[in-house]
């Protein structure tokens, strides 16, 4: 099913956490909702979620007006960034929760219950821990039996609130491929929130880039990696430099050097210029490269960040070069940068 | 182009520092036995600090207890039986025991009532209200009476009204109710009210995503989820509701065989030189405060996980 949020926004004690949000969601997408804390990006998924109302605006599931709808009534499955397992349930029972309570009219026979739950468990790999207690559980079981039980009652939609927040790396690396494989199977149209980049963008169709309750920025990972819509989006995804710089007829200046005509459309005046450390290449041709000053050297996995400083100001920029190069280089260099971001100051 | 990065001499050096702290005779090293960790406090000490403690307790709590049960049996089984089974008596065992039935349950639904509202809802008031609940903790349970009696009694604010319609309150039954509800209130919120703030509202966010309604989400998450700590508090509760005996005096009328909860009739046995009986009723009590004692020696040890969070009395 596909969602549509139409101008959400949220208050919280006149406290503004969401302003006029609007975001379209295909059926069948896996979406992240990226963003550091306080952002929105949970408010977003709880007000979808129905665990939270809007100030004003509207919330589409397909054609149907979500927005007054009851958690109850939009029948979403939402896992939960601590999971919120019932600790007197055992698994079993948690996942059956959902098939439980539902009015005795709807509600399936305790067989046929007993024999979905079971289905759940081996869907999410865990056969034989039905009649195991959440505490008796490691922190990704933990995980897998909150999503089966939010999977239990056929839902279209599934949110995530922080899946992997609370799992060490190696547990975190591993579930999101399993998740991604889930998706991928039962075509659920899911959203979910994390502050983790590298999670969003391995994992998601789209990613939704939030920052001070707005959208940013609304793309594939592609795209919010290669071409960022604001500054923000740059600095916040990735490793990124930036050099003051003055726009002058779409020629870019640094101090009083030209670095080209690569400023096209962008109004006169300063600007800033965004570079990925990998953008940039030493380079012993001066015309058009950055001039700086060597300042340190660190090796970072698979590569070698230098650390120079930059134009009058001294600004300090990194270039990241294949560790395999060997070099360590000293005093001044220049750097031609390959891809970059310029962006208008004030 | 560009030459190959050297192999610097500094880490070679640092390998070769490493190798040389390790001492042969290090690992063969055993601890004095002088040696303890740095928060124990020395054997004499320590010894005197538990007898100190020991010796206190065994004075003010163990002897006075002993004694009862000492002088409850002086003058033999057959003086014991007859005072129980004295019929003020029997009156008086029935009354605590009424009052008790009712209080408690009531208490446990306000209480409930009012540690949910707390937990997870704000509201105007809220700070007021938490303070409003410890009210019966630090007023004098004689002051709480008089409240009774200036509102209920025949001068008191309600009194015409209620003898023009027949309806006794104060040195009654009501009334006694009414004084040991008051008193006892705090014991069921105050034991819920710091666990449901520490689970928060997670489980019943995940239960009404699940479909569930309000009714089941109580029922079968939130009560579950609290019940150690609720028959804690209605535990507590049932003791003081049968131990009471300030408000309750001062409402009660000392109406012997009507008005007389076993604490007022232990005083007035007392009063009346009749020391076996008095002690007599007084064992029961004690008797009864044991148990309840132990049913929660019992909770803690079973279930202490889940009581963990409460705040002590």
């Amino acid at each position: 099913m596909d969602i549509s949020v139409r101008k959400l926004r949220k208050e919280f004690d006149r406290f503004p956490a969401l302003h006029g949000v609007s975001l379209d969601i295909a059926s069948g997408e896996l979406v992240a909702l990226l963003g550091p804390s306080g952002s929105g990006k949970t408010t977003l998924l709880r007000l979808i979620a129905g665990l939270e109302f809007p100030t004003s605006g509207s919330i589409f599931f397909g054609t149907d007006d979500a927005s007054m709808k009851s958690v109850q009534e939009r029948h979403v499955g939402f896992v939960f960034q601590h999971y919120a397992l019932f600790r007197h349930m055992s698994v079993l029972d948690n996942i059956a929760f959902g098939l439980r309570v539902r009015r005795r009219q709807d509600r399936p026979t305790e067989a046929a219950i007993r024999r979905r739950a079971g289905e759940l468990l081996d869907l999410v790999q865990l056969p034989n821990l039905g009649s195991r207690f959440p505490h008796q559980l490691s922190g990704g079981q933990r995980q897998r039996v909150a999503l089966a039980r939010a999977l239990a009652i056929e839902p279209q939609v599934l949110l995530l609130d922080e899946p992997f927040g609370a799992l060490d790396a190696k547990v975190r690396k591993e579930l999101r491929r399993w998740l991604r494989e889930l998706h991928e199977r039962t075509g659920h149209t899911t959203v979910f929130v994390t502050h983790d980049q590298e999670e969003a963008m391995e994992m998601s169709d789209r990613v939704v880039v939030m920052s001070q309750g707005r959208i940013e920025q609304v793309g594939t990972p592609d795209e919010i990696y290669d071409q960022p819509a604001s500054p923000f989006v740059h600095s916040f995804i990735g490793d990124s430099n930036q050099i003051s710089v003055t726009i002058d007829k779409g020629e870019v200046f640094l101090d009083k050097r030209s670095l080209g005509p690569l400023a096209e459309g962008i109004p006169d005046g300063p600007a800033k210029m965004y570079l990925r450390p990998h953008d940039l290449e030493p380079t012993d041709e001066p015309a058009g490269a950055i001039p700086g000053e060597i300042a340190a050297v660190r090796r970072h996995a698979g590569s070698r960040m230098i650390e120079i400083a930059v134009g009058e100001r001294r600004e300090r920029i990194e270039v990241a070069i294949p560790a395999t190069k060997g070099w360590i280089p000293e005093g001044t260099q220049t750097f031609r940068p390959r891809r970059w971001q310029i962006f208008p100051t004030g | 182009m560009l030459p190959e990065t050297p192999i610097r001499p500094a880490l070679a050096r640092s390998a070769a520092a490493t190798a040389t702290t390790q001492r042969p005779d290090a690992r063969e090293r055993v601890l004095p036995r002088s040696w303890r960790s740095p928060t124990t406090e020395r054997p004499l000490v320590r010894w005197l600090l538990i007898a100190a403690a020991l010796a206190f307790l065994g004075l003010v709590l163990v002897l006075p207890l002993v004694l009862v049960f000492v002088e409850a049996l002086k003058g033999g089984i057959g003086v014991y039986a007859a005072a129980i089974s004295d019929p003020d008596a029997l009156a008086a065992i029935r009354l605590t025991l009424t009052v008790s039935a009712i209080t408690v349950p009531a208490n446990l639904v306000f209480g409930l009532c009012a540690a949910w509202a707390i937990a997870k809802f704000q509201f105007f008031g809220k700070s007021f209200l938490i303070t409003l609940i410890d009210l019966p903790f630090s007023v004098s349970p004689v002051v709480a009476g008089l409240v009774f009696v200036l509102l209920f009694g025949s001068q008191g604010f309600f009194g015409p009204f209620l003898s023009a319609n027949g309806i006794d309150i104060v040195f009654a039954v009501p009334g006694i109710v009414l004084a040991t509800i008051f008193v006892t209130f705090p014991f069921v919120a105050r034991e819920l009210i710091p666990l449901m703030q520490e689970q928060g509202s997670g489980d019943e966010e995940a239960a009404i995503s699940l479909g569930a309604s309000g009714f089941k989400t109580f029922w079968l998450v939130t009560l579950p989820n609290v019940r150690w700590a609720l028959l804690y508090g209605v535990l507590l509760c049932n003791a003081r509701a049968m131990g009471e005996f300030g408000a309750v005096s001062v409402v009660s009328g000392h109406i012997r065989g009507f008005t007389d909860t076993m604490p007022l009739h232990v005083e007035i046995l007392y009063n009346e030189y009749s020391f076996s009986a008095a002690f007599a009723v007084a064992s029961i009590l004690a008797l009864l405060a044991l148990l309840t004692l132990s049913i929660k020696s019992v909770l803690e040890w079973r279930h202490g996980e889940s009581l963990k969070t409460r705040r002590g009395h």
